[in-house]
């Protein structure tokens, strides 16, 4: 496989990873998902809605399971405690999966990640076998740990979830993928193609995003943005761009041979 | 009557045996679910052998749209 995202040591095709919440409905969302060619896709855990369940639909009968690699997430978990706990009826839920995307929130308003409580529920998990994906603030300190825990995946946000706010610290991004040895995927704050390009071509070895899909006017042709973008930005980072040059223009005309009605 | 927190709701049934009547009860045959007893998980292989008793708790849990 050419330029293969390896994750817990399986390969996969697409850097774009993409979540399913927050469409019209379950057929925009397989659209999306489609049109984004992810191979990733994640779900959140919640309690089952008592007494009028019948005949409702189920989100997983619109994701294929030999099409997409499920990644359940710890969303609106506060504490180790309740992220693991999810997590355990997620390996139950979808038959002993192990991939997961862990986030333990500090502040409903923010959404901002609670470090200490990441940690633990980290090395919780690694310890009980799971691979886990782990969403963390863009401190390249929290994001070293995170790996020496055993995380399969650093997953920095680039700005708050759900913002849409694009990158905002590239620099701190740089360091945490200068010092990885495990995928740095930037996960929360994309807001348009753009964002994600420039997180692909800083060196960023995916992208996860949901709001800037499904909250788009199109989210379907969104999705197909994003996979260009993620593509572009792929592309750009192995070509290696051009040394910026302050205070100084090239041109890309040759010099010589200008026709001229300067005189000697 | 027996007494069970499920999904943090309190709910009587006169009558309760293992956590697979239940699931007949609560009308979730066929949905994939997965669930937690006093706080373990069980699998689904032990629904049937799953003894409920007054006061217990259950999480019952499945996948949704998220990110």
């Amino acid at each position: 496989m050419q330029d293969a995202l390896t994750i817990a040591g399986k390969s996969y095709q697409s850097r774009l990873l993409v979540g399913t919440g927050k469409y019209r409905d379950f057929q925009q969302t397989a659209d999306a998902l489609d049109a984004s060619g992810c191979e990733i896709v994640t779900v959140a855990i919640r309690r089952v809605n008592l007494g009028q369940t019948a005949g409702e639909p189920n989100l997983l009968d619109f994701l294929p399971k030999n099409r997409y690699t499920l990644l359940p997430n710890t969303a609106g978990c506060y504490s180790a405690d309740d992220a693991v706990r999810t997590l355990r009826l997620a390996r139950e839920l979808l038959d002993d999966h192990r991939l997961v995307k862990l986030e333990v929130l500090g502040d409903p308003n923010n959404l901002y990640p609670n470090m200490r409580e990441t940690l633990k529920a980290a090395e919780t998990l690694v310890k009980e076998g799971f691979d886990v994906m782990v969403y963390t603030s863009d401190d390249p300190i929290a994001a070293r740990e995170l790996e020496q825990i055993g995380c399969c995946a650093i997953m920095p946000l680039a700005s708050l979830i759900g913002s849409g706010m694009g990158i905002l610290n590239p620099w701190n991004l740089q360091l945490i993928i200068e010092q990885a040895s495990v995928p740095v995927l930037v996960d929360a704050g994309v807001g348009t193609a753009s964002d994600a390009a420039i997180g692909m071509e800083l060196g960023c070895d995916g992208v996860l995003m949901n709001t800037a899909i499904a909250a788009a006017q199109d989210p379907v042709r969104m999705a197909r943005a994003m996979k260009l973008a993620v593509e572009a930005g792929r592309e750009a980072h192995l070509a290696g761009r051009m040394p910026r040059r302050f205070y100084s223009a090239t041109p890309s005309s040759p010099l010589e041979g200008v026709i001229s009605s300067r005189k000697g | 009557m027996t007494t069970l927190i499920i999904n943090g709701e309190t709910r009587q049934f006169d009558e309760i045996g293992t956590l697979d009547t239940l699931i007949d009860t609560l009308a979730l045959r066929g949905k994939r679910i997965a669930i937690e007893h006093n706080g373990e998980i069980v699998p689904r292989s032990q629904h049937a052998h799953t003894r409920l008793s007054d006061g217990d708790t259950l999480e019952v849990v499945v996948a949704v749209g998220g990110g």
